[in-house]
């Protein structure tokens, strides 16, 4: 295989960490609203944490784009 | 770098020199990327001074934003540290300000987003990380070591847990500046692919136009939630320093 192709591929693969991040912050937002229709006068107060989760989440994935970015610049 | 062809969708994120300056070996070249420092310096300048200049009583529509930035960041520290932690909030302020302004005016078409390098958010993210330290020991001294053997746990425990938090501790200024940096620059890669696709598919490039407008709003959301997370994790790393849990 050319070096070029593997490392195209490799890019590709990192990308798959932002499946990971796609059901967590589905997970997330899911559970939140789950919890805030069973108790809507508890909800607003938990909307940092619900804020701090996603980014959270959000960052994991975000690292495998890195890699990715990595991978294709250098 | 790989072959990007000049205007492809990592132009955006290229350093131009506007005047070349080297001092002692060190290249301090004032860039494209200062001078939209310079911008948001000087915006938030603008906005905090003459949004409080006439200081009635009953806000007028500028003085109510200055107020509610203000009393936004206070309760967030009030919240998270307790009062004891307001003699941080110059601190998280200016850089809740600073992040917010930079995320805010590289979304301006032809601009440029300084937060999508990560050289400037790791400086910004490592401050915070010297801070914490520094004040932690300074504040408790050796106690502060406590921070990574949290009381109440069975003795076997310990040896597995001291480990983890000392790892997860040193990992905060590179999580901190690289999901600012990946955000900024995942976003605005995303734009910019989405806009070749404009022009790539004539005439239902319509399509790709809708997709880009919203895509716009929620870069608008991600500009100031991602600000709005660099300063709340801040402050909870703060807590740590001030409260020692």
């Amino acid at each position: 295989m050319e070096a070029d192709a593997a490392k195209y591929i490799g890019a590709g693969i990192a990308c798959l960490a932002l499946l990971g991040a796609g059901i967590g912050i589905g997970n997330i937002f899911g559970s939140y609203l789950q919890g805030a229709l069973r108790n809507p006068s508890a909800a607003a107060g938990q909307q940092t944490n619900l804020l701090l989760g996603f980014a959270l989440t959000e960052a994991t994935g975000l690292f495998g784009l890195v890699i990715a970015f990595i991978i294709l610049f250098s | 770098m790989a072959a990007t062809e000049d205007h492809g969708p990592m132009h955006q994120f290229e350093i131009i020199r506007y005047k070349d300056i080297n001092i002692g070996g060190y290249d301090i070249s004032f860039t494209n990327s200062s001078l939209m420092m310079v911008i948001a310096v000087v915006a938030i300048l603008l906005f905090t001074i003459l949004s409080m200049r006439g200081r009635s009583i009953i806000p007028g529509r500028m003085q109510s934003l200055a107020e509610l930035s203000y009393e936004f960041i206070a309760g967030m520290i009030r919240e998270n540290i307790g009062t004891g932690g307001l003699k941080f909030f110059p601190f998280v302020f200016s850089l809740f300000m600073f992040v917010l302004f930079l995320n805010l005016i590289g979304l301006v078409p032809y601009s440029f987003t300084v937060t999508s390098h990560i050289a400037v958010t790791f400086i910004l993210a490592m401050a915070v990380f010297l801070l914490v330290t520094i004040y932690g020991f300074m504040k408790h001294g050796l106690g502060f070591l406590k921070l990574f053997a949290p009381a109440g746990l069975p003795i076997y425990m310990y040896p597995i847990i001291t480990p983890i938090e000392i790892v997860s501790y040193l990992s905060r200024p590179l999580s901190l500046s690289v999901r600012l940096f990946a955000n900024m620059l995942a976003g605005h890669t995303m734009l910019k692919v989405f806009a070749g696709f404009v022009i790539a598919l004539g005439f239902f490039g319509v399509v790709p136009l809708v997709v880009i407008v919203m895509f716009t709003g929620l870069e608008l959301l991600v500009a100031v939630l991602q600000a709005y997370v660099f300063a709340i994790l801040t402050c909870i790393y703060l807590n740590d320093a001030v409260n020692l849990h």
